[in-house]
C-alpha cells in the first residue's frame, strides 16, 4: 500500500477479507459440543410470573436445559447496572429499579428474557423455548413517558415513585426566569423526538465457553467495548474475575451505541456455559433485536426562548420527559441529562439556560445512548427553535444564527461545556454557498409553477465528543473513566503492531490508525497491523462510541509512538556515534543531519533486540505504552442545509439537495470521514422521514421487524454534497474533535425545517412520513380556501 | 432428513440435512461457508443474497432441497483465484463498505444489477434496483459509486475482448 500519512485516503486494509467472504463475526464461530440458547420471552408488557414449567420442554428432542431466573439468584449472579449516578434536584440519588437477566417476578416490557433453553441445535432450542409454559398474571401497563408520571398510572418499579426515576436540573432557574421577565419577544415549542431502533446489520451474538479446569471463561460477542464489557460482567454481574474471563469482540457488523452495553443474553450465555458444561452460543434474530436492543431518543420536550429588541437571545428554558423503558440500561441516565442539555447552547451565545428533565419508567425496551445519545435531541430542539424563532420575529434563519453565533474562544456556556475552538461562520457560509441558498426563491417559484412545494432548511449542530476528561465525567457521575490506552509493539524486524483499546466495527480503524505510524516512521501500511477487541491481548480500554477513537484513541496512539520514537532515536544516536537530537526520521531511514549517515527502521528495530550495543543502561526492546485522558470534550460542530420538494398530492417528500460542511478539526482519511458523515446524515434522515418505533396501548411492539419499521434504502436519499472547514481542536495532539455522530446529530432539524418551509406549517413533526405530509398539506389547502 | 445436492462455488457437495433447513443455513452451517450473513429473519434486508443459477436469490428464502443439482455461488466463490471480480474491487476502491456485514449480498446483488443493466446503468436505476438491500452503516452513497464505477470496468473489458 506504500507510505500513506495523514490526509491520505488510503483505501481500507480492512476491506479485503470483507469482500471476500473472509470477515469473522461472532456467528461464523464455531466450537466442538456447542449447544444453542434460546429465550422465552415475555408476550405481556408487564405481567406477574407465578410460575414456570419446563417440563414438556425438557421432554424435546436435543434439550440440554431450561434455566431461569431463580437459579441465577441461587448462583449469585448480580443484577444489570446503570453505570452512571444521576442525584435529583433535591439531592437524591435516582431511583434504579433491580433488573435481573433472567426476571423471576415480574415482566416489564414485551421480550423480557424469564428462560432460556439450552438445546444441541438451533431449532431445538426455538421449539423447546415455545413449549416453555409461562403462567403470567397481567398487570395494567403504561407505554407513554407524559402518562407514566401522572396519578393513578401502573407502578413499573417500587423503588421509582410514579415511575419518577430522577427529576434533574441544570444552569440557573433565577436568572433565566429573569431573562424571560424582561424579554421582547418569547418564543415557544413542543417537541416529540421519535424512538428508534438502531438496527445495525449484524444483530447481536454471544459464544460462550467455560473451561472447568482453569475456572476460565471466554466469551465471544458483539461488543463495541470489550474491556468494559469484562469489568461490567466481574466487577458487578459477579461472572467471573477478571483474569478468568476473556472476552473477544471480532468483527461486529456495525453498533451505533447498541452494541456498548452487557445484556441480558450474552450474561446468561456465560453463565450457561459453566452450568451446562458445553460451550453456549446464543444469535439474536432480528425481532428480537427489535425488542432487546436498546432503543434511542423518545424524549418530549417543552422550549421557550427569550429574546431582546434587537433579536439577540438573552435566555432558553427547556423541560424534558424522557422514556427510559423499563430498566435503566448501562448509560441510560447521562443520554437525557450530561449528553443532552450541556449541548442546549448550540452553537450560540446564550447568557442563560435552564433545563429540568424527568427521567421516567415505562413498559417499553430500554432506552440508552443511539448514535449521537443526546446530542441530536438537543439539536433538534435547539435548531428547530432557531428556525421557529427566525419565522416568529419575520427575520431569515440564517441571519438570526448569524446574530448570536459564538465568536471568541474559548466560550464558556451555562450548561457546564466550555468550547474550545470553532468557526460558525466559515460552516454556516459553506453550506449557503453550496446549496445557493440566495437562488431558493426562483427554485420554490419553479417548482410551484409545477404544483409542487419547496422548502429549504438549516441546522447549525454542535457536539460533544471525546466524552471526557475521566475527573470531570467523574464528579458527573459516571461510573468508569474515559481515557484510552494504546500499545506500540515494534517487532525485531521492524514491522509493528499497535494495540488498541479503541474497537472498530466499521470505522475503519486498521487503515486511519495505520496512517499515523505509516506518516510517522516513513513506514509501508502492509508493514503496520492494529490489533483490538480481544482483553487477552489489549490490557485495557474504554471502546468506541461518543466519537471518540480518533481524539481519545488515536491520541494515546501518539503518545505512545513519541516514547518510540524518542528510543529509537537514542539507539540510532548511539550506532551512528552523534547526539539524539541531530537524528530525524524520514522515509522509513534514521537519519544523523547533514551527513550521509543513516540506519533503516528495521536496523534500529533489530539493534532494539539483539542488544548487543545498546546505550548504557537501555533495557533490550522496542515497545512502549501509553495512557491519554483529554483536558476536555471535543466539539465538532457545522451547517447543513436541506432543500425538499414535496408532491402536495401524495404527501411524498424528496430530498432534492442536502449539503454538510463540517469542521471536524484534523481529518486523518477523508475518504473514510466522508463515509462516517454519509451514514450519519443516513440514520439522521430516517428519523426524520421514516423511522419510529411504535407501540400500541398494551405495550405490543408494533415495528418490530423490517417489514414494519422503516429503514432508509438507497431510493430514499439523495446524493449528499460534503465540504469540510477545518479548525484544530486545541485539547488533543492531532487536533481531532470526531466526526461518527455528526451527521445524524445535524440532520434531523435540518430536514423537518425544510418540510415546514414547504408546507407553511411549522407543527409537522418526526417522522414526516408521506401521510402526515399530506394531512398537512390538505389542511393548509382546506385553509386557504375558507 | 432430506439429502441435498449441488454444486456450490464450482465443486460438487452433498450433506443430509433437516427439511426444514434454509439455503442459508446449508451454506453457512453445513459447509462452513461464512461470508453469506444472515440479517433478518424477513427476507428484507438482503445480506443472505447468493446467486442460483446464474441469479441473484435471498438464500433465506428458499429451502436448500429447493436449490437441489443446482449451481449456486457465494461470496466466496466470486474471486478468481487471488484476482478480485471488478464489482469486489470497486467496492474497496470507492468505499463502498464499513461494517462489512452486508457487503457480501450487496456485492452478490451489484453482480446481478450489473448483467441484467449493462455499463450504462444510472444513479437512480442502482438506487432503486438496490430496494432488497439494507446497509445501516454506508447511506448507500459510495455504494451506488461503486457499482456504477463496477458497471463500466467490466463492459470495457467485454469489449476489449471482442
Amino acid at each position: 500500500m506504500g507510505v500513506q500519512g495523514i490526509g491520505a485516503s488510503a483505501r481500507r486494509k480492512e476491506d479485503k477479507r470483507f469482500i471476500t467472504g473472509q470477515g469473522k463475526y461472532t456467528d461464523d464461530m464455531v466450537l466442538p459440543r456447542m449447544g444453542f440458547a434460546a429465550f422465552v420471552r415475555s408476550p405481556h408488557a408487564h405481567a406477574k410470573i407465578l410460575g414456570i414449567d419446563a417440563s414438556a420442554a425438557l421432554d424435546m428432542p436435543g434439550v440440554d436445559s431450561v434455566l431461569t431466573g431463580d437459579q441465577m439468584i441461587a448462583d449469585e449472579i448480580g443484577n444489570l447496572i446503570c453505570g452512571w449516578m444521576i442525584n435529583s434536584k433535591d439531592g437524591s440519588p435516582m431511583n434504579m429499579g433491580a433488573w435481573r437477566a433472567l426476571e423471576p417476578e415480574t415482566a416489564r416490557y414485551v421480550g423480557q428474557a424469564v428462560a432460556v433453553v439450552i438445546a444441541d441445535t438451533q431449532a431445538q432450542a426455538k421449539d423447546a423455548a415455545d413449549a416453555v409454559v409461562v403462567d403470567y398474571e397481567e398487570l395494567p401497563s403504561v407505554i407513554n413517558a407524559v402518562a407514566a408520571l401522572q396519578d393513578g398510572a401502573p407502578q413499573l418499579h417500587p423503588e421509582a415513585s410514579r415511575n419518577l426515576i430522577f427529576d434533574w436540573e441544570i444552569g440557573e432557574k433565577d436568572a433565566t426566569d429573569a431573562a424571560f421577565a424582561s424579554a421582547a419577544n418569547v418564543i415557544k415549542l413542543d417537541l416529540t423526538n421519535n424512538r428508534l431502533v438502531p438496527n445495525p446489520m449484524e444483530p447481536r451474538a454471544a459464544l460462550a465457553e467455560y473451561n472447568s479446569a482453569e475456572e476460565h471463561f471466554t466469551l465471544y460477542t458483539t461488543s463495541q467495548n470489550p474491556h468494559v464489557a469484562r469489568l461490567v460482567l466481574s466487577a458487578f454481574y459477579n461472572v467471573a474475575p477478571e483474569h478468568k474471563l476473556r472476552v473477544i469482540a471480532p468483527d461486529v457488523g456495525g453498533g451505533f451505541g447498541s452494541k456498548i452495553y452487557i445484556y441480558p443474553e450474552e450474561m446468561v450465555a456465560l453463565w450457561a456455559s459453566k452450568r451446562t458444561g458445553r460451550p453456549v452460543k446464543w444469535l439474536c434474530d432480528r425481532t428480537e433485536a427489535f425488542l432487546t436492543d436498546a432503543h434511542g431518543r423518545d424524549h418530549h420536550s417543552h422550549a421557550e426562548l427569550a429574546v431582546d429588541a434587537d433579536n439577540r437571545i438573552t435566555g432558553f428554558r427547556v423541560s424534558t420527559i424522557a422514556n427510559i423503558g423499563a430498566y435503566m440500561s448501562l448509560f441510560s441516565s447521562c443520554v437525557p441529562t450530561y449528553l443532552y442539555a450541556t449541548l442546549l447552547s448550540g452553537q450560540y451565545d446564550i447568557p442563560n439556560i435552564y433545563c429540568d428533565v424527568k427521567a421516567v419508567y415505562t413498559n417499553t425496551t430500554p432506552v440508552d445512548a443511539y448514535r449521537g445519545a443526546g446530542r441530536p435531541e438537543a439539536t433538534y430542539l435547539v435548531e428547530r427553535m432557531m428556525e421557529t424563532a427566525a419565522g416568529e420575529l419575520g427575520i431569515s434563519p440564517a441571519d438570526f444564527r448569524r446574530k448570536n453565533f459564538v465568536r471568541t474562544f474559548p466560550h464558556q456556556t451555562p450548561v457546564i461545556m466550555c468550547y474550545d475552538a470553532g468557526d460558525y461562520d466559515a460552516t454556516l457560509d459553506a453550506a449557503l454557498k453550496g446549496i445557493d441558498y440566495d437562488g431558493f426563491p426562483a427554485r420554490k417559484a419553479e417548482a410551484a409553477r409545477r404544483g409542487k412545494l419547496r422548502g429549504i432548511g438549516l441546522s447549525c449542530y454542535i457536539e460533544a465528543c471525546g466524552i471526557a476528561p475521566s475527573q470531570a465525567v467523574g464528579s458527573l457521575g459516571a461510573g468508569v473513566g474515559l481515557w484510552e490506552s494504546a500499545e506500540v509493539r515494534v517487532n525485531p524486524i521492524g514491522t509493528i503492531e499497535v494495540l488498541t483499546g479503541s474497537h472498530s466495527h466499521g470505522q475503519g480503524h486498521e487503515t486511519t490508525f495505520a496512517q499515523l505510524i505509516s506518516e510517522r516512521f516513513g513506514l509501508d501500511m502492509d508493514n503496520v497491523s492494529i490489533v483490538h477487541g480481544d482483553t487477552d491481548k489489549v490490557q485495557f480500554g474504554m471502546g468506541t462510541y461518543g466519537s471518540r477513537s480518533g481524539a481519545v484513541g488515536m491520541s494515546a496512539i501518539v503518545k505512545a509512538l513519541d516514547k518510540v520514537e524518542a528510543k529509537a532515536k537514542k539507539i540510532a544516536a548511539h550506532l551512528m556515534e552523534a547526539s539524539d537530537e541531530d537524528i530525524q526520521i524520514e522515509g522509513g531511514e534514521l537519519k544523523v543531519v547533514g551527513t550521509d549517515k543513516k540506519l533503516s527502521f528495521t536496523e534500529v528495530a533489530l539493534a532494539a533486540y539483539t542488544a548487543h550495543n545498546l546505550p548504557e543502561g537501555m533495557e533490550p526492546g522496542l515497545k512502549e505504552g501509553a495512557f491519554y485522558d483529554p483536558t476536555n470534550f471535543t466539539f465538532p460542530a457545522g451547517t447543513y442545509a436541506c432543500e425538499v420538494e414535496i408532491d402536495p398530492d401524495t404527501g411524498k417528500t424528496e430530498i432534492v439537495r442536502f449539503v454538510a460542511a463540517d469542521d471536524f478539526g484534523k481529518i486523518i482519511n477523508p475518504m473514510i470521514v466522508e463515509g462516517q458523515v454519509h451514514g450519519g446524515l443516513t440514520q439522521g434522515i430516517g428519523q426524520a422521514l421514516l423511522e419510529n418505533a411504535i407501540y400500541d396501548d398494551n405495550g405490543q411492539l408494533l415495528t418490530a421487524s423490517f417489514m414494519d419499521y422503516c429503514m432508509p434504502r438507497a431510493d430514499d436519499l439523495p446524493d449528499y454534497e460534503l465540504t469540510t472547514h477545518e479548525t484544530l481542536c486545541p485539547g488533543n495532539p492531532l487536533g481531532m474533535k470526531g466526526c461518527g455522530e455528526a451527521g445524524a446529530i445535524g440532520s434531523p432539524p435540518a430536514v423537518i425545517n425544510a418540510i415546514c418551509n414547504a408546507v407553511g406549517d411549522n407543527s409537522i413533526s418526526m417522522p414526516a412520513t408521506a401521510e402526515k405530509v399530506w394531512q398537512a398539506c390538505r389542511a393548509q389547502t382546506q385553509m386557504a380556501a375558507e | 432428513m432430506t439429502t441435498v445436492s449441488m454444486t456450490l462455488n464450482g465443486k460438487k457437495v452433498s450433506a443430509n440435512v433437516d427439511d426444514r433447513t434454509l439455503l442459508v443455513q446449508y451454506i453457512r452451517e453445513t459447509h462452513g461457508l461464512t461470508g453469506t450473513h444472515v440479517g433478518c429473519d424477513t427476507s428484507q434486508c438482503g445480506s443472505c443474497v447468493v446467486h442460483v443459477d446464474g441469479k441473484a436469490v435471498k438464500s433465506c428464502t428458499m429451502l436448500a432441497a429447493q436449490a437441489d443439482g443446482s449451481h449456486v455461488t457465494t461470496v466466496e466463490g466470486l474471486a478468481n483465484g487471488t484476482e478480485l471480480h471488478p464489482v469486489q474491487a470497486a467496492f474497496r476502491e470507492h468505499h463502498g463498505l464499513q461494517c462489512g456485514f452486508c457487503t457480501p449480498g450487496m456485492i452478490m446483488s451489484a453482480v446481478d444489477i450489473i448483467s441484467r443493466h449493462g455499463a450504462d446503468i444510472d444513479e437512480k436505476t442502482i438506487r432503486h434496483e438496490l430496494e432488497g438491500n439494507l446497509c445501516r452503516c454506508t447511506g448507500y452513497q459510495n455504494i451506488v459509486k461503486a457499482i456504477q464505477a463496477a458497471a463500466q470496468e467490466m463492459h470495457g473489458a467485454k469489449v476489449a475482448a471482442e
